[in-house]
């Protein structure tokens, strides 16, 4: 899933501005199971907001709908009516969804009230950690399933560098500090009698799959419309 | 329901207003049994009863603000002791950080509290009442209720 | 590395010929001051068969290591230049050897480098588009084949370097290391500086896995040793830094020798003589390990001991050879 956090309130205060009018839209998938941007957390969001506006005699009309995925045309249209009514439209979704929102409406003032975090996990309750980098070509067939790029502070192809102690990265202190993603690499791939698939050298990354090769896109011919209907 | 109820309350600009959320199992029973008792407490909490404070849902404490409260109890069973496991412990996350809410838009933290009793602890139900009562006092009625902007009170 | 032995480095020329390699170091400083850097080197001067200049050591910023080395080559050093792959691209690193073979350098010291968070830039980008053994591979394949990392061939000179790495026998995990050091010589490296070594036993355990993979004898391995200053200097190293190995007898041994002297200054001259006494030892120690072909002298910032440790540990004078070495042919 996208891992988000809210902004602070009062960067989100900011962002909103002295708006009479203020939709937030929260979105009913990643954000919602990462408790940053549900409807939930869009009640509590609005509430706030309210209040704080209240408080400093500039009430303001704060309303919330949430739809089921920020990231896609279809949920985005049903909510035409209220963006359109909006002076600020505050999405809590992830940076997809203040995008779609932002595209699909183009005069609307779109802002985001949730920082995009990572793509990841909850690895316990109250606690999401990265996995994912996109890099474009997946090598977790070489790594016993743990990804170097995203989990280790080095992105080292070939680790773990000297700073792995006791199985704890060198980046971060303590408890606070991250697993060192070669040594649960080495673990694995011991245990299973697979270390030969690290003794060769991973040679340098082709990066034109990641981010470094510009925007990128996917495209299924197969799966194309005769006649897009994206577009109003 | 909450809505409604403080409506039909109407409560004056210079009275308090504490709303408290109760444990069908413990504090709920406390409250009826400080009645019987005739234990005296502030007649300005309005009780609103929950199956139990793991039903707590910040949401709450905020509509209760939002309508004109000026303080929040919420009153669970001891640590250790809940019907539903630990539904009191959550609800004791829940106000902390509802607290931080609270302290983020400016309104005293003190405003929401969490109170422990079992069903038995009538006298504990009145104590708590009047503690919270004395707080609210002190810090005064909300200033969401101040008459500040245009359209007045909420 | 087909060339004659007047193209070879010093360091090169030492290891072939069979003598027990002694490399030290040298930190640039944290200003453009080309003085700074003459006069540490100038205390290193004859000390050392060459001397590595940090890259942005610790993630500071740090005068460029090939413009300190080319300072330090004025003054007489053979500089092996390290460089990271932390702070620049593929681009930037092959532009770079280009710039520091035609400028005289000839050993290069490949790392993936200390992270950001540890420097005085913690809001920077890191950049590792490559890791320590991709980048051994990019200078070997720029020497040994002519080409760029891309595969596009060099025309002209190529640059030609003596090709260096690190290894921590100390990091985790433990029984990994020495593959990796397998790693990094399948890589095309041809010499090793490993993290400073202070507590041997672990040392020795390392090198026996070295040798039995036969490792020993693909490159040439120089143990990492320095003295330490202080008991607080070793109990920082033993507790606050990743991947060090400082046995609390080392510890011990520093606060004893400090035990009884009421004077600070001659305190502090004691907890040195003693931590250069155990670095003393140490080599000696490194020079009965197989596999072991030099050290390499780390006195961060403490220059002066260089000379000392060297000349106790009786590996001074350094050898010279007939045919001048790079650094004066080019002078």
């Amino acid at each position: 899933m996208i891992v988000a956090e809210q902004k602070a309130l009062d960067e989100i205060r900011q962002l909103v501005g002295d708006a009479k009018q203020v939709l937030v839209v929260g979105c009913g998938t990643c954000v919602t199971v990462c408790f940053a941007g549900g409807a939930k957390e869009a009640g509590v969001l609005g509430s706030l907001l309210r209040m704080a506006a209240q408080m400093d005699g500039q009430p303001a009309a704060v309303t919330e709908v949430t739809v089921q995925r920020q990231c896609e045309w279809e949920y985005l249209d049903a909510i035409r009516g209220p963006v359109e009514k909006a002076d600020v439209v505050l999405s809590i979704g992830c940076g997809i969804g203040v995008q779609a929102l932002a595209e699909r409406y183009p005069d609307a003032v779109v802002v985001p009230g949730l920082n995009t975090k990572f793509m990841g996990m909850p690895a316990e309750h109250g606690e999401w950690v990265e996995r994912c980098a996109a890099c474009g070509n997946c090598l977790l067939g070489l790594t016993g399933g743990i990804c170097p790029i995203a989990r280790c502070s080095k992105q080292l192809l070939n680790g773990p560098c000297g700073g792995s102690s006791q199985g704890k990265c060198e980046v971060g202190c303590g408890d606070s500090a991250p697993d060192c993603a070669w040594q649960l690499i080495y673990q694995k791939l011991a245990a299973q009698d697979r270390l030969h698939l690290i003794m060769e050298i991973t040679p340098a990354k082709d990066w034109r799959s990641s981010r470094d090769g510009g925007p990128r896109k996917v495209v299924r011919a197969d799966l194309k419309l005769p006649q897009p209907d994206i577009k109003e | 329901m909450l809505a409604d109820e403080m409506k039909t309350e109407g409560p004056a600009p210079d009275d308090i207003n504490i709303v408290a959320f109760c444990c069908h199992y413990c504090a709920y029973a406390a409250a009826d049994m400080a009645g019987s008792l005739r234990f005296q407490y502030p007649d300005s909490v309005k009780v609103v009863k929950l199956p139990c404070t793991g039903k707590l849902d910040l949401q709450l404490i905020l509509d209760a603000f939002e309508k004109g409260a000026d303080g929040v109890m919420v009153a669970g069973c001891m640590e250790g002791d809940c019907h539903y496991q630990q539904g009191n412990l959550n609800a004791k996350r829940r106000v902390v950080h509802g607290q931080t809410l609270l302290a983020s838009i400016g309104l005293e933290p003190e405003r929401v509290r969490m109170f422990n009793m079992s069903s038995a602890m009538g006298n504990r139900w009145a104590e708590a009442v009047r503690e919270m009562d004395a707080t609210v006092r002190k810090l005064g009625p909300s200033p969401l209720r101040r008459p500040k902007a245009n359209e007045g009170t909420p | 590395m087909n060339d004659s032995d007047g193209a070879l480095s010093n360091l090169q020329k030492v290891l072939k010929a069979g003598h027990f390699a002694v490399t030290t170091e040298l930190g640039p400083p944290k200003n453009a001051d080309a003085e700074a850097v003459r006069h540490k080197a100038r205390l290193l001067r004859g000390c050392a068969d060459a001397v590595n200049i940090t890259d942005n050591q610790t993630a500071i910023v740090r005068m460029s290591s090939i413009a300190a080395g080319v300072l330090a080559w004025q003054e007489g050093l053979e500089p092996v230049i390290q460089m990271t792959c932390r702070d620049r691209n593929r681009l930037a690193m092959q532009s770079d050897l280009l710039g520091a073979y035609a400028l005289g350098m000839r050993n290069i010291l490949c790392l993936s480098g200390d992270h950001q968070t540890f420097g005085n830039h913690p809001q920077a980008k890191n950049v590792h588009d490559m890791d320590s053994l991709q980048l051994v591979q990019m200078v070997v394949g720029l020497r040994d084949h002519n080409r760029f990392q891309c595969g596009e061939e060099i025309k002209g000179q190529s640059p030609r370097f003596f090709v260096g790495a690190a290894e921590n026998p100390f990091g985790d995990p433990f029984d990994w290391r020495p593959y990796r050091l397998a790693k990094k010589a399948k890589a095309g490296a041809d010499f090793i500086q490993t993290q400073l070594v202070f507590n041997v036993p672990r040392f020795r355990q390392f090198m026996t896995k070295v040798v039995e993979l036969g490792v020993h004898r693909q490159l040439r391995i120089l143990a990492g040793v320095g003295p330490l200053k202080s008991p607080a200097a070793a109990r920082y190293m033993r507790d606050q830094v990743p991947g060090m190995d400082v046995p609390d007898a080392i510890v011990e041994r520093m606060e004893a020798a400090g035990q009884g002297i009421a004077d600070k200054k001659a305190r502090a001259a004691a907890y040195k003589e003693e931590g250069i006494r155990i670095c003393v030892e140490t080599i000696a120690q490194m020079r009965e390990i197989e596999g072991v072909a030099g050290i390499h002298l780390m006195a961060i910032e403490w220059e002066e001991a260089v000379s000392v440790i060297t000349e106790r540990a009786g590996l001074l004078p350094r050898p010279t050879f007939e045919t001048p070495a790079v650094v004066s042919e080019s002078a």
